[in-house]
């Protein structure tokens, strides 16, 4: 990872969407309040939030297909509607359509004129991508004949074919199995070995936690925490796992109102971190040999309930959680 | 400026100036398609075929083919054109498709019978098509009020004209000049009070700005001519009382034949002109008139007696 | 640049959704036209096979233009092609016009090969060509005109209508640009402000009268040049408003 750097690859002023619904007369309904967000170069910054939080219009504003109420952004530096900016940027959109009258080949070859790519390198770095996503054997197949997974693929490698130096993604998980999904979180860390800055969405917690540099969490158009998994599951108290032999569930520990559970031959419970010492105590006492003390990893998954949960709910789930 | 801003203005300077120019291209074009047709006939289908393609649309159709009917003379008219072969065919069309169009019917008996350059020229073809429009409108008047226009004025006969005109004033709702006109015919007076007549009914009975425009044309000739009649009796007069003819209008005042300047009905005096002829200063803005032309006199190729003639010089 | 490749590839979509095909039913109908006239109608066969070859590649064309014309703009938003389109160094006005010559481009192409399958018919009743026959090409290039200004009109009702509105108003103003010298003539009839509204719709309807002599030619009639450059340059004026219209709506529109 790169020390700091002198300009932020994605800088967002402030961007702003009100929606204005209905035929004859026109209700305001608002799809993200002013954001203010700046993402450095090199590195793997997530976007997350259940459905509907505001994630896509974000995304669609950041490359000129939805023009913002008020605010401004800049991607390296440069305006939104610039082209020079435009050609180095990738970006997958959720769902992907494609051509699918032309082949792998023809799509890539097409999207490869579009950006510029000169006329004598494309036909090396569109065979370089399809060897890539693993698309080889299928360069020649129209695309109404592709697999979801083939298509999430070939998406990728329209963003990328062009070597630009910040990709978007939007929810690039969706709809692929376990090993489509490792495949894409290997490529997105080969993109940040590159030095490239990568920006993606997503309600997949897990994979944002394993892959992030920093992640923003935003629900119903706000955004409600930003900065490393580190410090946002710091801020969040940590928890142990104790585990002793034996069935037996002393009458203090349950009184704790702790999550328990007996299975076989041994019983586990998890408590706060400043309880532990309590509990080893009532298992000393009671004589009850103790197997493990485990510090729970807070994942950020109870974070981002906390966040994403809407007010005066508690303790409920928010909706869209994978 | 950003470059959306200049995208937008770029666009609607490009939209702006393509409309206009669409706009005025398509005048030119307007003006161009009658003479780039190396052949003035443009194959008119019969009306049979026409009435097939109009898959029951023959109102539509026959509106449409009376609307160029009118064009078609109207244009030609104001280029002097030197035939107007396909007007009494689109008429023809106009009406097969639609019987009760009397608007056709009156424009085809104004404008088909006269002869070149004031209307087509062919009475015969204006009679079938009047007669046509009397077996499918037997209670219109003004169909018949036509036949004998057409009769009287162009074929010159007399007889089926009055025939007509009585057949006329036997409709309830004619106009009650039919009787009188009707008599006047059986008479055989010919004078201009039948044709005034005939012209009246024709300008009041009419909605159309082109059969007003031309019936009024010809009731302002009827005037000159009564005018210039009365008039030249008083200059002969004069001759008679004095032994030579009078210079000016003023002569004839002062021997209290006529009291003031006598005006022509487009707002000029009259002139005198040598031996006691009466003449009008501005005959190209009176046609048709019979009297009072100076010598010389050229009419022009283009006669002015539609609308369009009054705002042409 | 990117204009190019945006034609390129509206073309060759074109092609792939089989709309070459309609070529075939256009050269079965020309066949059987040709070979049905011989025994039906005497001297008159060259007429009937003119006028109705050129009807016929009139009114595919126009059928093919708004077909293809309405989903253009509509089909890329609603399928999301378009996304992965405009996120990268393309104007989105170069879209619009890319698209446009994809489409005339298109047209282009099939009105040849009809050409080729009418002059074929014309040669089988006629046994030879004779110079009036030239004509025929005139004919042919006013249609292409035709289809120039419909495409540009489809476009731009397809940049911000669904396909079946863009479909109805696109067939609506061919229908109306057909008879747009009648309605030019109403319009002199009427009066005070119905006059103007009457004429200055009149005026900014497409006008198809003067593009069609498929008549004049079918009686072997041919037409001055200065017509045929008044009708080029209206052509041209014309759809390049109604692009610039696209161009202004497209330009402005949200993706939702």
């Amino acid at each position: 990872m790169t020390a700091a750097n002198h300009m932020p690859s994605i800088e967002i002023l402030g961007l702003e969407k009100t929606y204005q619904v209905g035929f004859w007369r026109k209700r305001p309904k608002l799809a993200l309040k002013p954001l203010h967000l700046t993402v450095n170069e090199g590195e793997i910054f997530g976007f997350l939030g259940p459905n509907g939080a505001g994630k896509t219009t974000t995304l669609k504003m950041l490359m000129g297909l939805v023009f913002p109420t008020s605010g401004a952004a800049r991607i390296l530096g440069m305006q939104l509607d610039d082209p020079r900016m435009k050609a180095q940027i990738g970006f997958l959109p959720e769902q992907p359509y494609f051509y699918d009258y032309l082949t792998g080949r023809e799509l890539l070859n097409y999207y490869a004129q579009l950006s510029g790519v000169a006329a004598k390198d494309r036909t090396r770095r569109v065979g370089e991508m399809l060897e890539r996503v693993g698309l080889k054997d299928a360069a020649n197949l129209q695309l109404r004949k592709f697999s979801k997974g083939m298509l999430q693929r070939v998406g990728i490698a329209q963003a990328i074919l062009h070597d630009p130096k910040v990709v978007f993604f939007d929810e690039p998980m969706s709809g692929l199995d376990p090993m489509g999904r490792r495949e894409v979180r290997d490529l997105m860390e080969q993109l940040r070995q590159d030095g490239k800055t990568v920006f993606f969405s997503t309600h997949i917690l897990a994979d944002a936690e394993t892959l992030c540099d920093r992640v923003a969490i935003i629900n119903q158009g706000e955004l409600r925490g930003v900065g490393t998994v580190a410090d946002l599951t710091a801020s969040v108290q940590s928890k142990v796992e104790i585990v002793w032999s034996g069935t037996a569930l002393p009458v203090a520990i349950k009184s704790l109102h702790a999550e328990t559970k007996a299975s076989g031959e041994t019983t586990r419970v998890v408590v706060q971190e400043t309880q532990q010492d309590a509990v080893l105590e009532i298992l000393r006492r009671e004589h009850l040999r103790l197997i493990s003390v485990t510090p729970v990893r807070t994942s950020l998954e109870e974070y981002y309930v906390g966040r994403v949960t809407p007010p005066g709910a508690n303790g409920a789930k928010a909706g869209g959680l994978a | 400026m950003t470059r959306t801003a200049k995208v937008t203005l770029s666009a609607s300077l490009l939209l702006a100036l393509c409309t206009a120019t669409s706009v005025l291209l398509l005048r030119h074009v307007d003006q161009v398609r009658p003479t780039a047709t190396l052949d003035e006939v443009l194959y008119l289908p019969s009306p049979k075929i026409v009435k097939r393609l109009s898959l029951g649309y023959d109102g539509l159709m026959a509106d449409i083919y009376w609307t160029r009917a009118v064009q078609y003379f109207g244009g030609g008219h104001s280029q002097g054109a030197t035939e107007f072969k396909l007007l009494a065919p689109l008429l023809e069309i106009a009406t097969t498709l639609d019987p009760h169009l009397i608007a056709a019917y009156d424009f085809g008996a104004n404008f088909t019978a006269p002869p070149l350059p004031n209307g087509a020229g062919e009475p015969e073809k204006a009679i079938a098509l009047t007669e046509f429009g009397i077996r499918n409108n037997p209670n219109e008047w003004r169909l018949y009020s036509n036949l004998g226009f057409i009769y009287y004025l162009e074929m010159k006969d007399k007889a089926k004209a009055a025939d007509a005109f009585f057949h006329a004033s036997k409709i309830p709702g004619a106009h009650p000049f039919m009787i009188l006109v009707a008599g006047r015919m059986a008479e055989h007076t010919d004078d201009l009070e039948t044709a005034r007549m005939i012209w009246e009914t024709a300008y009041e009975s009419s909605k159309q700005p082109e059969i007003r425009a031309n019936a009024g044309a010809h009731l302002r000739a009827i005037v000159v001519d009564e005018d210039v009649t009365a008039l030249e009796t008083l200059t002969a007069k004069y001759k008679d009382l004095t032994g030579h003819f009078p210079a000016h209008f003023s002569d004839l005042e002062a021997a209290g034949l006529m009291r003031g300047t006598p005006i022509d009905p487009i707002g000029h005096p009259y002139k005198l002109g040598a031996e006691g002829r009466v003449e009008v200063v501005d005959p190209d803005n009176l046609p048709f008139i019979q009297k009072g032309m100076p010598p010389g006199y050229v009419p022009p190729a283009k006669p002015k007696f539609l609308p369009s003639d009054a705002s042409a010089k | 640049m990117n204009i190019w490749h945006i034609a390129r590839n509206t073309f060759r979509e074109a092609v792939r959704d089989r709309v070459l095909y309609n070529l075939i039913a256009f050269a079965v109908l020309m066949s059987g036209a040709a070979v049905l006239v011989g025994q039906i109608s005497f001297g008159i066969e060259r007429l009937v096979v003119v006028n109705l070859g050129l009807t016929a590649i009139s009114l595919f064309g126009i059928v093919i233009a708004i077909f293809i014309g309405i989903g253009l703009v509509s089909k890329e938003i609603e399928k999301r092609t378009l996304y992965t389109v405009l996120s990268r160094p393309v104007q989105r006005w170069e879209f619009i016009v890319g698209k446009f010559f994809g489409l005339a481009g298109t047209l282009v192409v099939n009105t040849f090969f009809m050409a080729l399958g009418v002059f074929a018919a014309l040669l089988y009743v006629a046994h030879a060509f004779h110079k009036p026959d030239a004509w025929i090409l005139v004919a042919l290039y006013f249609i292409i005109l035709e289809f120039v200004i419909i495409t540009s009109l489809t476009l731009l009702f397809s940049s911000f209508a669904s396909p079946i509105m863009a479909a109805i108003f696109s067939f609506a103003l061919f229908v109306i640009g057909t008879f747009a010298e009648d309605l030019r003539g109403f319009a002199a009839m009427t009066h005070g402000a119905e006059r103007w509204l009457a004429t200055g719709m009149a005026y900014l309807v497409p006008n198809f009268s003067a593009l069609n002599i498929i008549s004049l030619v079918a009686h072997e009639q041919g037409v001055a040049g200065s017509l045929i450059f008044y009708n080029t340059a209206y052509a041209m004026f014309y759809a390049a408003m109604a692009i610039s219209g696209a161009v202004l709506i497209f330009q402005h529109r949200n993706l939702k």
